[in-house]
């Protein structure tokens, strides 16, 4: 397998180059071993933080920004939206607050305060 | 009239990190003037992550990011002037705003202007057509979805490979709607690469390089577009247009910087940045009014605006305490292949290091910056690759600024 794939762990966006089979893997054109470890992940399971909103219920016209505490799998991100948009919450909410927990094997926690 | 040591127009990442900047260099009479109810800028609608790897160490979203300094101005007792608008900046650095309470007159020891910059709208992009609803700037659709909640639409045509188009071709899909294309003018995005990875081929949406919206449909609300490819002199080719239904047309098409105040105030300005002319502290050419962020150069990241920003503050704090330099100044120039260099001009005479700022003028390979100074090369670097989308930057260290006194140009050229 040769996969050509574009850094996105920072903005330099390397052109990488993973060449092997199964776990045997060889990146090239990595400037940094973040990218080497992005290059490995993308081509085995790639991982994606998801970032959102929730619907603050008692505050008009109001969301609060939220995100995956860590990346999930790439094809959970549909899964993760749809738990996402299925929530709504009350403020006071404070940033960091778990608005969905245990979301493939992290949590939705607000981005924002909102008072 | 009230005096503030040092006044910052603009209460974004500009603003609060110059604020800070100045504060930590001593002058603890800082006030920040932001017309919005929050401080944060344009931070607080940018719910998505990619913020302060360069200069916190790790990856948050904007909201987060903007925290963490808004943080930094309380902890210093700084003054916060919220709900109010500046309406003149005078040479003088006397500030008027209006507020609830009237109208406000400050008089300034330094003047930071940090008011970030707009998108460019349809008007000024010439886009024939009807004018229906559902047009809108990409970042004022990311306001009213990710700050107010509303669903901008169902079926996307994105005009613009900004990042701010790509970041909401994805946050689009994410809430469900279809983005049909992207539409770039130039044969190259000028977006980060990888948003283009990230917001359009992990949603698998096309992203059409050379091609424009020729045509807005709909009488009440967009019922498509007309896409075509436009040729190397960007105009339409006739026989490549083809409709494309939609609801939504979202225009990502170049951020200007926001400088009435600036011009209004007799400052000189730079016609390709759009940003006032500065020496290396970002001080414009009339003294005690500094300018950094989004309204002195377009930024790619914010990690860049608050470092642009704290030279500002530690040189508005530096001309307070009347440290100021008065020495003469070398002009930078832009050279082969390089679009703008900032700042325009240095005072530098050995005593510290400085960075140049510059963008180029299209996408190279690998390249050989060179900067000289007519008789001497003060500095090189070689990158693996260059992009108008991303900006570069190059540090001449002290030494090499003494005797320097003609102008400074950086060339580049492409390595094979």
């Amino acid at each position: 397998m040769k996969r050509n794939l574009i850094c996105i762990i920072c903005p330099r966006g390397c052109a990488m180059t993973v060449e092997g089979e199964g776990t045997d893997l060889t990146v090239t054109g990595n400037t940094c071993p973040k990218g080497k470890q992005y290059a490995i992940d993308e081509c085995t399971h790639p991982m994606r933080t998801v970032t959102s909103t929730v619907r603050v219920t008692n505050r008009p016209d109001t969301m609060v920004s939220v995100k995956t505490a860590a990346p999930v799998p790439k094809d959970a991100i549909f899964e993760v939206m749809k738990r996402i948009r299925a929530t709504t919450v009350k403020a006071p909410v404070k940033a960091g607050a778990v608005l969905v927990a245990d979301v493939f094997g992290t949590d939705v926690i607000a981005t924002k305060s909102v008072e | 009239m009230k005096y503030h040591d040092i006044v910052i127009v603009g209460g974004g990442p500009a603003g609060m990190a110059a604020a800070v900047a100045a504060f930590d260099a001593g002058v603890t009479d800082v006030a920040i003037l932001d017309r919005e109810e929050k401080l944060g800028g344009i931070l607080k609608q940018c719910i998505h992550n990619g913020f302060g790897l360069h200069k916190l160490g790790r990856e948050l979203t904007g909201p987060e990011y903007a925290d963490v300094y808004r943080a930094e101005v309380e902890k210093r007792g700084i003054a916060v002037y919220t709900n109010t608008m500046v309406t003149a900046v005078s040479p003088e650095r006397v500030v008027t705003a209006q507020n609830r309470s009237g109208v406000l007159t400050l008089s300034a020891g330094a003047v930071v202007l940090a008011m970030g910059c707009r998108e460019r709208s349809r008007g000024a992009l010439n886009i024939s057509g009807t004018r229906p609803a559902g047009v809108y700037s990409a970042g004022t659709a990311q306001k009213l979805m990710n700050c107010e909640g509303y669903r901008v639409g169902e079926r996307v045509v994105i005009l613009g490979s900004g990042d701010i188009g790509l970041i909401m071709a994805r946050r689009l899909s994410l809430e469900g709607a279809k983005v049909e294309a992207v539409c770039e003018i130039m044969p190259y995005s000028g977006g980060l690469i990888r948003n283009i990875v990230q917001c359009l081929e992990d949603f698998g949406i096309p992203l059409y390089l050379s091609h424009t919206v020729a045509e807005i449909h709909g009488r009440r609300r967009v019922e498509g577009v007309t896409i075509a490819e436009v040729d190397d002199k960007r105009r339409v080719i006739e026989a490549t247009k083809r409709y494309v239904p939609c609801d939504t047309l979202l225009l990502s098409c170049g951020l200007i910087p926001e400088n009435e105040l600036t011009r209004a105030a007799g400052i000189p300005m730079d016609p390709v940045t759009g940003g006032a002319l500065v020496d290396e502290h970002r001080q414009t050419a009339v003294p005690g009014i500094f300018a950094c962020g989004n309204v002195l150069q377009v930024h790619d990241l914010v990690d860049y605006v608050s470092d642009e920003a704290e030279i500002a503050g530690a040189g508005a704090a530096a001309f307070v305490r009347n440290k100021a330099e008065n020495r003469a100044a070398v002009t930078t120039k832009a050279g082969n292949g390089v679009r703008y260099v900032l700042p325009q001009q240095v005072r530098a005479d050995g005593g510290e290091d400085v960075s140049l700022f510059l963008r180029v003028v299209r996408p190279f390979g690998k390249v050989r910056y060179t900067v000289s100074d007519g008789e001497r090369v003060l500095a090189t670097a070689n990158r693996l690759k260059a992009a108008p989308g991303e900006m570069e930057k190059i540090t001449v260290s002290r030494d090499k600024w003494q005797n320097v006194t003609g102008p400074v140009t950086v060339s580049l050229e492409e390595l094979a």
